[in-house]
């Protein structure tokens, strides 16, 4: 059992008494206690299992304008003592930073609304074997799977937040997923891999492991046989899994750190057009069992809903305390990030989308880590397909597509067919005009 | 060596009677136990962002059978915790029987000190460091917009203790010294990186003011990189320079050779064992025995003393690198290659120091036999897709080469490549290996671990760049 909310607050609160006690003028604590089961399956056969228990605190101390943090898993009372004890003396010595606060009280989570994050619901791993076995026979199905590696996942958490303002509160929340990776293979003997997944906060909102497994299976046969094509500039299709990475990038680029640093593509575009007039995007915390949903921010800031680009216009960074401080705006509760971001849905069908050039890379896959936030430069591997006329003709590999985010961002046509799968989620996208480099 | 058991309501003795009791119809496993404390000091935006310590303890308990591992981690080293976990593992081995093997090598080397990068050094000098750094890095430019420093230092004592009460143990500091600097003129912005690191002390890097070596690498290359184009994209030669670009090799290569991938027949290279897969005068080894460096072990997180292991020798593939369960599957021995990132993780196979060693060639000779192609001096992160053998890499300094000279510098490309391939486009091997500065960290399902790259210059006759200028 996930430990209850009076054991995480009388951690919490004796932290912030201590740390009150030998010197601190302000200070924040966290405890949270995590507990997750995972089975591993692979070819029908039982692979793993894992089971994972989980406490922890974090505590930050300020002495005026000074601050920082210690951390630990061993919460042990004595162990704690002589960790607050260290963390004081090194806020003692840490210089002062003007910006260094507390949240502005008057911006604190107050009221809660319940949001049905938590799910009571336990599944015995035997359960979760017999779930794992019916995913992997839908990938079976099809003759040239050759491998199979599934995975199912529960998780319960809880924690609670502190600060010597006051602020005492938390929540329970629950995770439930599950996997399927399948292995494909041509004639050849070459072998191409992919997955599919559910993730959600509730067990009966799973997708049924069937669908799972044969969605899987469906998407790694595809990719067989793959060609490498010629480099060129030619308009592409980011597939929903890859499309919502150019969220991640924008989520990353108005973080008001990269903004108040001065290192994001962003700085000084608020309020400029940095879309196309027909996009707009929502941060949304307040989304019932959504998988990006919380209550308060990480520093217990209340969070609202925000519609981060109105018709293409920038219309706010995702501010904590301390970047707003510097940049001279209120916290929006973002320290932690953005929530359940997306993208509006576009006005056009899959169908029409794919047939709207006469020739378009379908991408489904981006290997790298090649989004540079500074310049906004833009340079990846990717997977895919080409697509002719609105039909697949055949898997595309091993080849490059680049391009800088503020073209990229002002080139974007939109599908209808935006779904809630991830905290981050976006339409099929079509992105006008990007260099793929292959032959 | 921390004493897992003095504040616990069990004793050393019953610890060691569960994990035999628990392991007694197990193939392998054993009980881990991890105590580790870290410390973090960042200097950005003028100021020292944060200072963090973090002190983090638990066990991990590990049974494995046939194919099947179980595994149970806890925060809480009790006797109601571990016996929770000790019916957990045993639940899901329940219907399996196995025999344990008591078999692990022992060794007297050391291949790093036992010191604490923590308490070696006050805080205070170590704050001290940071604003000369600030203050040195800012006073070489005008066109300095940013400067980002930090020190990392670690202390990790393990103990795995096995059925039948053997002990093994290590202590293990690891430090990392980073420096990043952002440059601004006529409007362009452009950064550049720069570490070092490894499993000695604050002082072996830091002595004869080290640290300005390293604020000006970093301001080097983001100079570089303001008076850098577009890059081209489509097929060419590419030379990689020495040392950090090993990661290729890392990427390419190091994972396909992975026995787990290959137990599984899921790597590209799982049925190539004893054949040609690079060119004729690459050999690559994987070395977990250097002295102090970040990727070096004495014992695996399995107790395993590490080894060199050589994987591909003169471009025949000799060699997996393997942990003790996939080893006993495939009939082999462990390499010590039995890595984990913490007592939260399950053992695999991992790299530790990868390295391709020394050819004949000088990188003028290669850099000379190139018309048109470009030269990469250093690179950001890689990735790999394991089954296809498709690799990137994303450089963040490199030059074009036209007619057999160095030309302009060119903006960060990805690098894209076949793993299986790519190892026999090398046409030309450097004489110059060099070791990379000790900054690596490898990532697989999900885990952190540190690792070290090394090779001389390259030449690779055919590699797709992705630029942007067709």
């Amino acid at each position: 059992m996930v430990k209850d909310q009076d054991y995480l607050k009388k951690t919490a609160s004796f932290c912030i008494d201590l740390a009150k006690k030998l010197g601190a003028t302000d200070s924040t604590a966290a405890a949270m206690h995590s507990i997750s089961e995972t089975v591993n399956f692979r070819n029908k056969k039982l692979d793993e299992s894992d089971r994972s228990d989980s406490l922890g605190v974090v505590l930050t101390t300020y002495i005026g304008k000074k601050k920082s943090s210690i951390s630990s898993s061993n919460l042990s009372e004595d162990n704690i003592k002589t960790l607050i004890e260290r963390c004081i003396e090194t806020t003692k010595i840490t210089p002062e930073d003007e910006f260094n606060s507390l949240p502005d009280k008057d911006l604190l989570a107050t009221k809660i609304n319940d949001l049905n994050l938590y799910d009571d619901d336990h599944i015995e791993n035997n359960e979760k074997i017999e779930y794992l076995k019916e995913v992997e026979e839908a990938a079976f199905e099809k003759k040239e799977i050759i491998n199979t590696e599934t995975s199912f996942s529960e998780s319960k958490s809880n924690f609670i937040l502190a600060s010597s303002d006051g602020f005492l509160n938390g929540y329970k929340s629950s995770s439930f997923s599950a996997s399927c990776v399948t292995v494909a293979k041509n004639a050849n003997n070459n072998m191409e891999r992919d997955y599919e997944f559910t993730s959600t906060c509730h067990l009966h909102d799973m997708l049924r492991p069937n669908q799972i497994g044969s969605l899987a299976a469906k998407k790694t046969i595809q990719k067989l046989n793959p060609q490498k094509i010629e480099s060129e500039k030619i308009s592409i299709i980011f597939d929903r899994r890859i499309s919502k990475g150019i969220l991640s990038v924008l989520a990353s680029a108005i973080s008001a750190s990269s903004i108040a640093r001065g290192t994001s593509f962003l700085k000084n575009k608020i309020n400029e057009e940095i879309f196309s007039s027909s996009i707009n995007i929502f941060d949304k915390p307040d989304i019932v069992k959504g998988l990006g949903s919380r209550y308060f921010d990480d520093e217990g800031v209340k969070t609202e809903e925000l519609k981060l680009v109105d018709q293409g216009i920038l219309k706010h960074y995702l501010v904590d305390t301390y970047n707003g401080k510097k940049l001279n705006l209120k916290s929006n509760g973002r320290n932690g990030g953005t929530s359940n971001l997306y993208f509006e849905k576009g006005s056009i069908s899959y169908k029409n989308l794919l047939k709207l050039n006469q020739k378009t890379l379908y991408i489904t896959e981006t290997i790298g880590h090649g989004s540079n936030l500074v310049t906004g430069d833009y340079s990846v591997g990717a997977t895919g397909f080409m697509v002719e006329n609105g039909v697949f003709k055949y898997p595309v590999s091993e080849i490059t597509i680049a391009g800088n985010f503020k073209d990229i961002f002002k080139n974007i046509i939109l599908a209808d067919d935006l779904e809630f799968k991830y905290s981050t989620n976006a339409p099929t996208m079509l992105i006008e005009g990007m260099v793929v480099a292959g032959k | 060596m921390s004493n897992f058991f003095n504040k616990s309501d069990i004793s050393r003795k019953d610890a060691e009677n569960i994990v035999s009791e628990t392991l007694n119809n197990c193939d392998d496993g054993e009980l881990y136990l991890e105590n580790s404390k870290s410390e973090s000091i960042l200097l950005d935006d003028n100021r020292i962002k944060s200072s963090n310590y973090s002190s983090d303890l638990g066990y991990g308990l590990r049974a494995v059978t046939g194919e099947v591992v179980a595994y149970s981690h806890s925060n809480e080293i009790s006797k109601n915790s571990l016996k929770q976990s000790a019916n957990n593992v045993n639940s899901t081995l329940k219907s399996k029987k196995g025999i344990y093997n008591h078999k692990i090598l022992k060794t007297n080397k050391k291949f790093y000190k036992n010191f604490n990068p923590i308490e070696e050094k006050s805080l205070n000098s170590k704050l001290e460091i940071l604003k000369k750094v600030n203050n040195y890095t800012r006073a070489k430019s005008g066109v300095v917009q940013q400067v980002t420093a930090s020190f990392a230092g670690e202390h990790k004592s393990i103990e795995i203790i096995r059925s039948g009460g053997e002990v093994l143990t290590d202590v293990r500091p690891l430090i990392r010294f980073n420096v990043s600097v952002m440059l601004e003129k006529n409007g362009k912005k452009e950064t550049g990186v720069y570490g070092i690191g490894g499993r000695q002390s604050y002082d072996e890097y830091l002595k004869d003011d080290n640290w300005k070596k390293v604020c000006d690498e970093a301001f080097r290359i983001a100079s570089i990189n303001l008076e850098s184009k577009p890059a081209p994209a489509g097929e060419m030669k590419v030379v990689l320079g020495p040392g950090w670009p090993a990661i290729l090799i890392h990427e390419a290569i190091g994972h396909g050779l992975e026995g787990d991938f290959n137990r599984k027949k899921t790597s590209a290279f799982h049925n190539l064992m004893g054949k040609r897969v690079a060119s004729e005068g690459v050999t690559i080894v994987d070395d977990g025995t250097l002295h102090n460096r970040r990727g070096s072990l004495t014992i695996d997180d399995e107790g395993t003393p590490t080894e060199k292991t050589v994987l591909i020798e003169n471009g025949i593939l000799k060699n997996f690198m393997q942990d003790r369960l996939n080893a006993r599957l495939m009939n082999t021995r462990s390499t010590g290659s039995g890595r984990r990132e913490s007592y939260k993780h399950v053992v695999l196979p991992r790299m530790r120091n990868t390295m391709m060693l020394n050819g004949k060639y000088s990188q003028e000779e290669m850099i000379k036999s190139v018309d048109k192609g470009i030269f990469a001096v250093s690179f950001g992160g890689g990735q790999v897709d394991i089954t296809s053998g498709k690799f990137v890499f994303n450089c963040t300094e490199a030059y074009e080469i036209i007619n057999g000279k160095i030309g302009s510098p060119i903006k960060g490309a990805t690098l894209i490549g076949d793993g299986p391939s790519i190892l026999k486009e090398v046409s030309l091997v450097g004489n110059n290996m060099m070791l990379d500065p000790g900054i690596g960290t490898c990532g697989k399902a999900g885990q952190g671990v540190p690792v070290g790259v090394a090779q001389p210059s390259i030449l690779i006759d055919k590699m797709t760049v992705g630029g942007t200028q067709l």
